[in-house]
Parts: C-alpha cells; sequence; structure tokens
C-alpha cells in the first residue's frame, strides 16, 4: 500500500480530507447560526405563548441561550466534539447521539436496499438499452426512466402499498411486524425507483461510449461472442461511473428516507427527525441535520478517495 | 431510447399540462364546485359519483374543490420560489464569475455548504425554528436552497462571456461594471436560465407537496401534498383520495420536466 502513495496521490488525499473537515466545521457554524439567526425566539415556538416568564427562563438556560453568542458556540462545538451532541428536550437524561444511534440501522439499510433495487434495475436495463440502441427494449427503457423520474416518491409508496399489500397481499402493510426482509422491499422500491431511472440513463451513456472505442471492434473482430463482449469487455469499464454514486443521487437516497420512513412507518433517522421537529426538540433537530450532512460529505469524500486510487486520471484533474 | 425521447420531446404534452397547470391555478378556486374546507360529515370518503365528481376526503371536503385550490398554492410557491431563487441566483452567479477570486471562493463556498445539505432536510430544519409556520416561512425555506442551481449555471455563463470580445470591448469603452453585467452579460445568461427554471419550477411543486405531506405545509391552505398525507392514512379503506391528489402531483411534474426538455432542444444549439 505504501508503495503505491505517490506524492501526487498524498497531495490529493490530503487535499480532499482538509475540504472535507472545512465543510464539516462550516456545516456545525451553519446548523448552529440557523437557530439564531432566524427571526423568532425559538423558546417561544417550543412552549408557546402561554407559557410563564420563569417556564421561558429555565428553558433559556437549558438551551444556552442566556449566555453570549461565543459562549454558546463554542459550548455548541465542545458538544459535537465529544460525540453526545447535546441533550434532548423531550428526554433529558439522554443524549442526542445514543438516540440517533438507536434508529440509525434501520436507515442505512433501507438506503443500502434502495441503492440495490436501483443497481439491480438499471445495470442490466442500461445495458440491454445500449445493446439495442434505438430498437424495442432501448424503448422500454426509456419509458421506464421517464416514468420513473416523473412519479414521486410521496406517491409512488401509497401506490405500492395499494397494489402489493392490499389487492395482492404479497407484502406486508405499514405498520405490520418489521422482522423480516419483506417488510424492507416497497420501501426500497419507493427510494429506489427514482435513482433506476437516473442510472439506467447513465448505464446506457456510459455502455454507449465503451462500446464505440477500438477494443471492443477488435475483440468483436476477434470473434467473442456477443454476450462476452458485452458483459465482460464492455461493461466492466463502464461499470465505475455508474456504481459511483453522485452527491445528487445520495441526496435523493437520504431525503428518499425521510418521507419513505413516514408511508412505512417504519422507525429510523427520518421519522426522529420529523417528532424532533413536532416537538419544536431543537437539539436532536440539530443533531439529524448535522449526522445527514455529514453521513452526505462522508461517502463523497469516500467516493472521491476510492476514485483517486483507481483512477490515476482523477488525481491530476 | 433516444428517439422515445425525442418523440416525447417534440410533442408539446408537456406545455399542456404546464398550460393546464397555471390556468387551473389562476381559475381554479372560482371554478371549484364547493368551499374546500366544508364540513359534510354525512358523506365522508364517498367515492367519485355526479355530485363530488372526484369523491370527498377527511370531513366530506370536495377532492376536486380541494385540488383546485391546491392548484393555486401549488402555483404561487412554484413561481414565487423559483422567481426569487432566480433573482438571488443570477446576481450572486454572475457577480461572483465576473469578479473571481475573492468573491467567487466566498459565494461559492456559500453554496457548496448548502448543497451539502440534501434539500428536504435543509428546509425542515429552517422550517423547524418557526412557531407556526406558514406561506411565507415556506416560501424562505425553499429559497434557501432554491438560489444555488441557478447561481451555479450564471457563474459558469459568467465565466464565458467574460471572456467574449463583446464583453471585453464594452469594458474597453469604460462602461461602469455594473451597465457591463446588465447590458451585456444578463440578457446572454436568459436562455439557460429559462431553462433551468422550468424544470425548477417542477421541482418546487414537489419540495412543496413533500413538506405538506410531512405536516409542514402553511397552516390552513388547503395543499396537494396535505391531502395526499391524508389519503395515505385512510389507503386501506378509501384509496381514491391518494391515487387523485398523488396523480395531481406526478402529472405537473411531469409536464414541467417534459417542458423542461422541450425548450432546452429549442433555445440550447448545443443540443439541436
Amino acid at each position: 500500500m505504501a508503495r503505491m502513495m505517490s506524492p501526487g496521490l498524498l497531495r490529493y488525499l490530503a487535499g480532499r480530507l482538509l475540504r472535507a473537515l472545512l465543510t464539516v466545521v462550516g456545516l456545525i457554524t451553519i446548523v448552529f447560526l440557523l437557530v439564531r439567526l432566524i427571526p423568532g425566539d425559538p423558546v417561544e415556538a417550543i412552549l408557546g405563548d402561554q407559557a410563564g416568564p420563569e417556564e421561558k427562563a429555565e428553558l433559556r438556560r437549558a438551551l444556552d441561550l442566556d449566555r453570549p453568542v461565543g459562549e454558546q458556540y463554542l459550548s455548541f462545538l465542545g458538544n459535537m466534539a465529544d460525540g453526545s451532541m447535546g441533550t434532548s428536550f423531550r428526554q433529558p437524561d439522554r443524549s442526542v447521539w445514543s438516540m440517533m444511534s438507536d434508529v440509525l440501522p434501520y436507515t442505512i439499510v433501507l438506503a443500502i436496499a434502495a441503492l440495490l433495487v436501483a443497481w439491480f434495475v438499471a445495470i442490466p436495463l442500461g445495458t440491454i438499452a445500449a445493446a439495442q440502441a434505438g430498437k424495442g427494449w432501448d424503448k422500454i427503457a426509456s419509458t421506464v426512466a421517464v416514468a420513473g423520474l416523473a412519479i414521486p416518491n410521496i406517491w409512488l409508496g401509497p401506490l405500492l402499498i395499494l397494489a402489493f399489500g392490499v389487492k395482492l397481499r404479497w407484502l406486508p402493510l405499514p405498520g405490520d411486524d418489521l422482522a423480516g426482509p419483506e417488510a424492507l422491499i416497497l420501501p426500497a422500491i419507493t427510494i429506489g425507483t427514482a435513482l433506476a431511472a437516473v442510472l439506467t440513463r447513465q448505464t446506457r451513456a456510459a455502455m454507449i461510449e465503451v462500446l464505440a472505442q477500438q477494443y471492443i471492434t477488435a475483440a468483436r473482430a476477434r470473434g467473442v461472442p456477443s454476450v462476452a463482449l458485452l458483459l465482460r469487455h464492455a461493461l466492466r469499464n463502464a461499470l465505475l461511473p455508474v456504481m459511483t454514486i453522485g452527491a445528487a443521487q445520495l441526496g435523493a437516497l437520504l431525503s428518499g428516507t425521510v418521507v419513505t420512513e413516514k408511508i412505512f412507518e417504519r422507525p429510523g433517522l427520518g421519522t426522529l427527525f420529523l417528532d424532533a421537529f413536532f416537538a419544536r426538540d431543537i437539539p436532536v433537530v440539530q443533531g439529524c441535520v448535522l449526522v445527514i450532512a455529514v453521513i452526505y460529505v462522508g461517502v463523497n469524500l469516500f467516493v472521491d478517495l476510492a476514485y483517486g486510487l483507481v483512477d490515476p486520471r482523477v488525481r491530476l484533474s | 431510447m433516444t428517439k422515445v425521447r425525442a418523440r416525447l420531446r417534440k410533442t408539446p404534452l408537456g406545455l399542456a399540462i404546464v398550460i393546464g397547470f397555471f390556468v387551473l391555478g389562476l381559475v381554479g378556486p372560482w371554478v371549484a364546485p364547493y368551499d374546500p374546507l366544508a364540513i359534510d360529515l354525512l358523506h365522508e370518503y364517498e367515492p367519485p359519483s355526479w355530485t363530488h365528481l372526484l369523491g370527498t376526503g377527511d370531513n366530506g371536503i370536495d377532492i376536486l374543490s380541494a385540488l383546485l385550490h391546491g392548484a393555486r398554492l401549488a402555483a404561487i410557491v412554484g413561481v414565487v420560489v423559483v422567481g426569487v431563487s432566480v433573482l438571488i441566483g443570477t446576481l450572486l452567479g454572475t457577480w461572483a464569475g465576473y469578479a473571481g477570486r475573492l468573491t467567487d471562493h466566498a459565494i461559492t463556498g456559500i453554496a457548496d455548504l448548502v448543497q451539502a445539505f440534501p434539500a428536504i432536510v435543509l428546509n425542515i430544519a429552517v422550517l423547524a425554528l418557526v412557531a407556526r409556520p406558514g406561506l411565507m416561512h415556506l416560501i424562505v425555506a425553499l429559497a434557501v436552497n432554491g438560489w444555488v442551481l441557478y447561481a451555479r449555471l450564471a457563474r459558469a455563463e459568467t465565466l464565458t462571456l467574460r471572456e467574449r470580445e463583446f464583453v471585453e470591448a464594452a469594458r474597453a469603452l469604460g462602461i461602469p461594471t455594473h451597465q457591463v453585467l446588465v447590458r451585456h452579460v444578463i440578457p446572454n445568461l436568459l436562455g439557460p436560465l429559462v431553462i433551468q427554471a422550468t424544470t425548477g419550477l417542477g421541482v418546487v411543486i414537489l419540495a412543496e407537496s413533500t413538506l405538506s405531506f410531512l405536516g409542514l405545509g402553511p397552516g390552513k391552505a388547503v395543499s396537494w401534498g396535505a391531502l395526499l398525507d391524508q389519503g395515505t392514512s385512510v389507503l386501506l379503506r378509501f384509496p381514491h383520495v391518494a391515487l387523485f391528489s398523488g396523480g395531481a402531483i406526478a402529472l405537473s411534474v411531469l409536464g414541467f420536466n417534459l417542458t423542461g426538455d422541450w425548450l432546452r432542444d429549442r433555445l440550447d444549439p448545443r443540443f439541436r
């Protein structure tokens, strides 16, 4: 490994790490400022206008809002740095992080399942579409892509429940026991459909580009059978950009979990986020925003680094 | 694939949907057969009939009327949010691209930070800080990240325009910077901005519906997303509520997507 680390690669890794770190510090600052800059008093928002002055003063103390802004910022940074991320208003004995770590696995499993659904649909469909550009399968793939992008996940979820839960009775309904993996299928499709549409187009475009290259013509001339040509020679090279999750898709994936957890009544970061929103439990809201943003930045960083290791051209640009 | 897409783009079906959407947004509340908030408990969750063409929903409200009123809300939110976003985005993007250096770094840095949040999460975070989120708050929340897309577009176009001869000539003639921007740079940005704004309208309408669906919409206003939320909670017994309200959202988004593609084909020479 160490031998592979050329100075250029090291500089690239260090640069990307530094940028990610700066982004995270910037995010923490924005999350901190949001509460203080937006007009309106969070204490009033939490307690309503019926609360007495003593009650308000107490909450203000608990929120650290009675101290100078600089001090507030330092204590906020401290809470972030020690990993607790502060304390929930609703459950003062629990740290925000412990509430999040309870539900995070549900969200991560759901996001990964959605990604698998998208790949499972997009890679074969995009490959066939590219192989038959302009013909039957290509048209089907195109229609799927247009429809997949137009159907909002807030509608797709209920439609899937109606079709597979109510009419066909193949899959569990929202609120049913979550034990089996089959409870994951409909939520994963709900999030994965739009992603599948985007990735189908990407796979097709990447495959068409690869298929036009000379080594493919050469392989064809050598008499390599067309299926082997597609799978072994072309798909391999077309797949890397497709399986690299772009920032926009990751954002859609994470936003999708918020919506889908509500539709399917699943526990998770999105449900915790919304519950905290309605209870005006601001430390938990802040924690969720931050964790989602850090996941976002972290995955982007990981993808960039992996790319830099695999593909030397990236490091130069 | 390209053929189907090309055909779909050529048919102004998308345009028809978009025009229909705006017409309904304009006249909808006047032609609605009922008051969308009128309570009629004897006729709750009735399937479509001649008296209620799309059936009734929660508290017996007429769904067609609710959808017509919802079209106005979606149109207002869409137009205002996209308008504000285009304005702010164009100004900041042009400024960043033209001034370069520190200004550029500062504006691009803020844009990067805003984009480091998934859009809907940032929207919710902004709304969480208001006691009773209303229409204004919803618009502000959506504009907080709405401008970034237009700023990036305006910046990228300005970077190339800045080096063009006619801009250089204007500068050489001693025309003040703000006039160079207003007279020579911004008019050349309009085409790409219009294309982006069309697709952007669909994005904002979907975002408004999603926030209303999650229960964060503006108070009493009738919204497609809020109706879909009600419909989802009674989905197993009365599916028509969710079917119609979700259908209205999906159709509008499809319309704006198709129209955006169609405009791109017509206005952007690179796609011809």
